[in-house]
């Protein structure tokens, strides 16, 4: 009962997402206002329904039914209650219902959301946001529901959530990287919008900034949790294997990226302006294409859902049909389009177009190595693979200028700047940073290769540069204290998120060329040293959990002969299916992670077990968490809170 | 030429010579990076119409299932040396470390390493897919003649 209701109100939602797809942009076209004010509660039925629709899903799950297939094959009656609600979006189906879910939200938000927006546009924003909705409601209904019965024969167990999945990662994970995906969706119909309509404003730009900077604070959010949880979950230690599906939540990750800072450029200075249009639609058609990727099949992958070709050529043709009707309005539209501001050679404008410029050549670089593989194998030219040095070594490069130019961009001003004036502040500024860094290095490492040293100086340059300009812009006419109160909140997101690299860069740099790894094999008893620990094995013990078994190796921890910590690795096997799953034991630290992994047990009763030191791990996902708070903080930001009191008054008006 | 053409011309050839630097850079990291997949019989026998043989000392990846009793450990080290086959010769793999939870006799693995010998491989990853029935894509490609029958000898259920 409940199933069917939840495939018969997702159906509604279709039908609602058909009328809002229709009902507005005709509305719009023809100026017929009352259309196009049917549009926010479209939007909002919408959600509700699909709402309901994935509620049913949850219920199942939770309630054990297994004539649903989907619950059957991902759930079992022995898995833990919340573990049962994560299965919702643990398999194929339900994870494009979760996608589902998001879209019709971030629709049904932005209709509640833009009241200050004239009707026209607000009109085809959201018809935009309808015509995406009813593809992504069709692939659902008719090639991946997952109300599917298996009546009348059901099984009496499920088959169990990947045991890899069983995760606290898994919980949050997907749903914030569907967030950002889905969100900027929102960035792309604004584009879409403005280009409907011819007037590409810096008031566009204004409207579309903050949604594009809350996506994309999901989005990161969603990749920094995603790199912590493999680090956990995976027991090799690795934070980032570039695998294509990570690729493709990094592809739109950079352009997002490079979308939010060309916008900043649009909104304030009039200039960029087709270039910004063509990043918000880029980065929608490049988290499709992400889509794709990992729906199709079309790639090996440790995140590739059991695939069918034909749910990969619907979203192939979606993707042309959206992709290709975005870039023809734009063919159409751009020459329109005209720049207002002049800016000189020297200024923050051309900054910021260099960090495009860098931005979009690392994409380039991701999508051709995630891609180029899947070509080589369509044109039958056999299987290849781009190993991770192909990523590290064009990421390295690429990264020496763009971190030197995060460094002076913030320092300039608009139009032009004076040479001189840069010059010692920028001498400045590199002088504390190489003393900072080889202070650090030299003194706490034996051995400090260039490169290290390079990268690591390039974080330090960063933050200083960052803490100059914070104090050049408080002290301009008042004391440092009460000028940091003055300071708005969109800059503090540019400090924010400024750091934010700042930590990610120190972070891998120092985990890659500090980190130290030994597979050893031990008896109880004995002891391995590794840097400044010790690491004495203490022995395995059986465990029992709710749907696994397995055993936990007990191994202390001694610096200087002080007990520092003890580890417990685990090794279990799941129960349904026989799976095995390695839970590391790590001891996290600021500036160091212990982390053991528990291998098999040997021919002479020793056991394996991997140890790892890793410096700075951490310092990656603490500067991931300020990046995201960066595309937060902008929501506080004055200039678009005052939409909500414009928003009162076009109420007031509407009443 | 007024100045503000001069401006572009100069934009222009600048980006012109950036994208040529980059394309450059791309492909001369590319080159290093590809690594070839090859099966077994491939590697003896070599891959494509032309049977090319890689070279001793190249990196490349292998797949096939693991040989049942093929695998011999080390007693003291970590060091594990198994057996490889897809639908003809055998191919040694040596490797040094702790084998994914999956790795078991009978079953598709993939692997990363140098060629040493012509059939004996120095991994230094081996990966194997969390799933029963798995069996890395391009291992079922491979070996399509075999299909995904259950292998006939009992495999030791206690592990």
């Amino acid at each position: 009962m409940i199933p069917e209701i939840g495939y018969f109100s997702l159906t509604l939602a279709l039908v609602l997402s058909v009328l809002l797809c229709i009902f507005p942009l005709w509305g719009a076209h023809t100026g017929n206002l009352r259309l196009m004010r049917a549009a926010p509660s479209l939007a909002v039925g919408q959600f509700m329904f699909v709402l309901i629709s994935f509620a049913a899903l949850i219920y199942a799950s939770l309630t054990d039914d297994f004539t649903v297939a989907y619950v059957a094959y991902h759930s079992s009656s022995t898995l833990p209650w919340y573990y049962k609600i994560t299965s919702t979006w643990g398999g194929h189906e339900g994870a494009i219902l979760l996608w589902l879910v998001m879209q019709a939200g971030w629709t049904a938000v932005v209709a509640m959301r833009s009241r200050s927006l004239p009707w026209i546009l607000r009109a085809r924003v959201l018809g935009v946001l309808g015509f995406l909705g009813v593809g992504f409601m069709l692939y659902t209904l008719l090639m991946s529901s997952p109300f599917e019965l298996l009546l009348p024969y059901y099984p009496v167990e499920g088959r169990d959530l990947n045991p890899l999945l069983q995760d606290p990662g898994m919980i949050i994970h997907p749903p914030l990287l569907y967030m950002g995906y889905v969100g900027l969706s929102v960035s792309f119909s604004f584009a879409i919008a403005a280009l409907l309509t011819g007037k590409l404003d810096n008031s566009w730009a204004k409207w579309s900034r903050p949604w594009t900077m809350t996506a994309w604070g999901f989005l990161t959010l969603g990749l920094t949790i995603g790199s912590w949880w493999a680090y956990s979950e995976l027991g090799w230690g690795g934070w980032w294997f570039w695998d294509p599906v990570e690729n493709a939540a990094l592809m739109p990750w950079l352009v997002a990226t490079a979308l939010l800072h060309s916008l900043s450029v649009t909104e304030k200075r009039g200039v960029f302006k087709s270039w910004t249009v063509l990043l918000a639609i880029a980065g929608f058609s490049l988290s499709l294409l992400g889509t794709f990727i990992v729906r199709s099949g079309i790639i090996v992958s440790v995140h590739a859902f059991a695939t069918d070709p034909d749910r990969g050529l619907f979203i192939l043709a979606f993707l042309a049909v959206v992709v290709g009707g975005a870039l023809t309005l734009y063919a159409f539209r751009v020459a329109q389009v005209r720049s207002e501001g002049r800016y000189k050679l020297v200024s923050r404008e051309v900054a910021l177009w260099l960090n495009n410029i860098f931005l979009v050549v690392a994409t380039f670089v991701v999508l051709l190595g995630t891609l180029l593989p899947m070509v080589h194998k369509e044109m039958g030219l056999g299987s290849i693979s781009i190993g991770e040095p192909f990523f590290n070594k064009m990421f390295a490069i690429i990264l020496v200028p763009f971190a030197i130019l995060m460094g002076i961009g913030p320092l300039l001003r608009w139009k032009q700047n004076k040479w001189g004036f840069l010059q010692n502040k920028m001498l400045f500024c590199a002088i504390v940073s190489i003393a900072v860094t080889s202070a650090w290095l030299f003194s706490s490492y034996d051995v400090v290769a260039p490169l290290t040293l390079l990268a690591t100086t390039l974080a330090v340059w960063i933050v200083v540069t960052t803490g100059v300009d914070l104090y050049v812009k408080a002290t301009i006419q008042t004391s440092f204290s009460q000028g940091l109160k003055r300071l708005d909140l969109s800059y503090w997101a540019m400090v924010l998120g400024h750091v934010g690299i700042a930590f990610i860069i120190a972070g891998v740099t120092l985990t890659s060329a500090y980190s130290v790894e030994r597979d050893v094999s031990m008896k109880p008893g004995e002891v391995v040293q590794l840097n400044q620990y010790q690491y004495r094995f203490e022995g395995v013990n059986t465990i029992r959990g709710a749907n696994y078994s397995g055993h936990a190796g007990e191994v202390s921890v001694l610096k200087n002969d002080k007990l520092e910590t003890i580890l417990h690795a685990e090794k279990r096997r799941y129960d349904i299916g026989m799976q095995f799953m390695t839970e590391a034991a790590i001891d996290a630290g600021f500036t160091r992670d212990l982390y053991l992994a528990l291998g098999e047990q040997l021919s002479n009763g020793g056991w394996s077990l991997r140890i790892y030191h890793k410096p700075f791990v951490r310092w990656m996902w603490i500067g991931g968490m300020l990046v995201s708070l960066a595309g937060f903080l902008i929501l506080g930001d004055k200039r678009y809170r005052s939409n909500k009191k414009r928003e009162q008054t076009a109420a007031q008006e509407a009443i | 030429m007024n100045p503000r053409r001069k401006k572009r011309l100069l934009a222009v050839t600048a980006v012109v010579f950036g994208i040529g630097a980059v394309i450059g850079l791309v492909l001369y990291a590319l080159q290093e990076n590809i690594n070839l997949f090859y099966t077994p019989s491939e590697l003896i026998d070599g891959k494509g119409p032309n049977h090319e043989k890689p070279h001793i000392g190249q990196k490349l990846r292998i797949g096939g299932m693991v040989v049942p009793g093929s695998v011999i450990r080390d007693e003291s080290s970590l060091e594990v040396s198994f057996k490889l086959i897809d639908t003809g010769p055998l191919v040694t793999i040596r490797y040094q470390g702790i084998l994914p939870d999956l790795f078991r006799e009978g079953q598709g693995i993939v692997a990363q390493g140098v060629l040493v010998e012509p059939d004996v491989i120095e991994a230094f990853e081996v990966l194997a897919k969390h799933d029963e029935e798995y069996m890395p894509a391009e291992v079922a490609e491979a070996v399509k003649g075999i299909k995904h029958e259950k292998p006939k000898y009992n495999l030791d259920s206690g592990n």
